[in-house]
């Protein structure tokens, strides 16, 4: 219906693998796009800066990881890790007078160098052993974090992030902020996009497929494991750093802490492993989920006249996402992402659907 | 430095070890059977805990009845969480098995403390907090009952798995279709091994508990106990006890070494070097079975 494929053509190998083959996505993109440029004239600052400018960045770094564990298929447990990497490596810059913009790519480097460590476990190990070993170096980097005053920033471990600025000019408005937030998320979309049109996209999901058979295939499972994991914490790197800049303006361990790994992974399983759309609502659902469900038990517990204590009304979020993660894996386990993907392909050939059974 | 402290920090680091293999019994009886890593047993070991708490604490019962009761509806939750999320699963990669323990995990901490509380509350076993002195060591008595259980459970274990009973569980965990072909129900197999598991997860609970105290911290011995299996072999339970002891000495030895060097908290980073070197080195554990994988 509204993905009509009728008048819809490809005459050219060019034109075959275009972005969008179907017009209606493209033009779903463009407005959203357009949606995202005029954000901050739509909505609050309130919502603006607390709800939907952490959500762009989480984006940005949940496509980071689902190019690591949903195209290469290498199980990462200690993503936060390498976010605070590029976080602290950042910061550090910045506060050392380098401008943002080399501070920013100071910082996703020096992720890149930490999380290509992570890929030489990758070398000798798979699956379980893998995500037992990244889960293992997410506790080391947690543990120097906590115990290292000249990274941490000394006695109150937190580190003030300078004001952000880009081209000498100081960003300090509200907008502004949005602004770099959704820039940075969409450059990351467009690269994850195209990446499925690349070589180098196809040799990843070989890899993910099966390593041992890629390489019978003449490609070089090491290289490409490895070239995963470097951009991946690459991308992982900048969005810590512009998730510090931006969003929490200082630096603390606990931000990057073995939980917030968990809590990326769980976007990414929830929004579906592999798949862009999922990225984002993985990250909305996950983000928003917390204050929904506490809203909806206080009103549901007022409704009843139940007097639920505080202690019971700040675990109950903690029990829903598990929850949340739990139903998702047993009854679509390739996430929100895959629901969108079904509805899209219902509506694909509505109303002749009948003629594919 | 004198020996008689050495060998304090010796055994006293050993007998913490097989508390660790207490726990990590419970996850090797899972992975043996049906090769699922579990990041739940923490919140498992927590809940029998909390348990057993609220029939001794809440409704009065003598621990010598509520530790049993706590046993039989933990059996029943280990193979209902079996039953209705992980066999679902069955056959998925291995990524979504482990978000699936992972959720179980955060969702079982979540209800439980939303339930009872999170403030630490301790068992009162009954053993005294008096240390025991062997020559010139000081041992800690509670320590001593909890290596004795985590031995106790190992002979159980070794003398089980000899069992008609047993004999099936290591035909399931050796092939799975070859058991099912000579009329083994691996589906029960499989519930069984989570059901045992779910029991010594309140044996470790009660121990733990009595330690350091119920409350949140018992889900953090995830981390030494899947080091402890991961060093001992995934699928071993002798495995696990020798891991254990292992990990226990060197922890407590190298800790205090280390602890005067980096300025404290070395214990952790201990534990995670351990794991990381034992998956780099010899991914299969000191008594694992090397499984050939074919493409």
């Amino acid at each position: 219906m509204f993905y009509g494929l009728s008048g819809v053509r490809h005459n050219s190998y060019v034109s075959d693998s275009k972005l969008f083959p179907v017009p209606a996505d493209r033009n779903a993109v463009v407005f959203f796009l357009l949606l995202g440029l005029a954000a901050p004239y739509l909505v609050s600052s309130l919502y603006l800066n607390s709800y939907i400018l952490p959500w762009l960045i989480w984006t940005a770094a949940v496509l980071g990881l689902n190019l690591v564990t949903g195209w290469a298929g290498q199980l990462h447990l200690g993503y936060a890790a390498v976010m605070a990497v590029g976080a602290y490596s950042a910061v550090h810059a910045a506060k050392f007078g380098i401008p943002w913009e080399f501070a920013l790519l100071i910082g996703g480097l020096a992720s890149s160098v930490i999380g290509s460590l992570f890929a030489f476990a990758a070398l000798r190990t798979k699956g379980l052993y893998l995500a037992l070993t990244t889960l293992a170096m997410q506790f080391v980097m947690d543990w120097v974090l906590t115990h290292s005053p000249t990274i941490a920033g000394g006695s109150h471990a937190s580190l003030q992030s300078p004001t952000f600025a880009l081209l000498g000019q100081d960003i300090t408005s509200d907008a502004g902020l949005y602004y770099v937030a959704f820039g940075w998320c969409v450059l990351v979309t467009i690269f994850m996009l195209n990446l499925r049109r690349t070589g180098l996209g196809r040799a990843l999901v070989a890899v993910r497929e099966k390593d041992f058979a890629a390489a019978i295939l003449g490609v070089n499972s090491f290289y490409y494991k490895l070239v995963a994991f470097a951009a991946s914490s690459f991308i992982a790197g900048v969005s810590g750093a512009i998730l510090v800049s931006t969003f929490y303006f200082l630096a603390a361990p606990e931000q990057f802490a073995v939980n917030v790994s968990i809590q990326v992974l769980a976007m990414v399983i929830v929004g579906g492993l592999g798949s862009i759309l999922g990225s984002y609502l993985g990250a909305a659902l996950i983000l928003l989920m917390p204050g929904v469900v506490n809203q909806l038990f206080s009103l549901g517990a007022n409704l009843l006249g139940l007097d639920l204590g505080i202690e019971t009304l700040a675990h109950i979020p903690n029990a829903a996402y598990g929850a949340l993660i739990v139903i998702f894996l047993m009854v679509e386990p390739l996430g929100l992402g895959k629901l969108y993907a079904n509805v899209r392909d219902y509506l694909m050939v509505w109303p002749f659907d009948q003629l594919k059974k | 430095m004198d020996l008689v402290f050495l060998a304090e920090l010796t055994v006293n680091g050993a007998l913490t070890g097989l508390l660790y293999s207490l726990f990590a019994i419970g996850l090797v009886l899972i992975y043996k059977s049906s090769s699922v890593p579990n990041l739940a047993q923490g919140a498992l070991t927590m809940l029998g805990a909390y348990v057993v708490l609220a029939f001794s604490h809440n409704m009065g019962l003598p621990l010598w009845v509520a530790i049993p009761l706590a046993v039989v509806i933990m059996f029943f939750v280990g193979i209902g969480i079996e039953k209705v999320a992980l066999r679902r699963l069955a056959g998925r990669p291995v990524i979504m098995i482990l978000m699936m323990t992972m959720g179980i995990d955060i969702f079982l901490r979540g209800t439980t403390l939303a339930i009872w509380g999170g403030s630490s509350r301790s068992v009162d076993l009954g053993v005294s907090y008096e240390p025991l002195f062997v020559g010139d060591m000081l041992l800690s008595r509670i320590h001593i009952v909890g290596a004795s259980v985590a031995l106790a459970l190992f002979v159980a274990f070794f003398l089980f798995f000899r069992s008609r009973l047993g004999i099936r569980l290591r035909a399931i965990s050796d092939d799975y279709m070859a058991s099912w072909s000579v009329g083994i129900s691996v589906e029960r197999g499989v519930g069984l091994s989570w059901g045992l598991a779910s029991i010594v997860a309140v044996a470790t609970g009660v121990i733990w508990g009595e330690i350091q105290g119920v409350d949140q911290s018992l889900s953090i011995l995830l981390l030494k106990g899947l080091t402890v299996a991961v060093l001992g072999g995934l699928d071993s339970i002798i495995g696990a006890i020798v891991a254990g002891i292992i990990l226990g000495i060197l922890e407590s030895v190298g800790s205090f070494y280390l602890d005067e060097i980096v300025g404290g908290g070395s214990r952790d980073l201990i534990v995670a070097a351990v794991l990381i070197l034992t998956v780099m080195i010899r991914p299969h554990g000191l008594f694992g079975r090397h499984d050939i994988e074919r493409v």
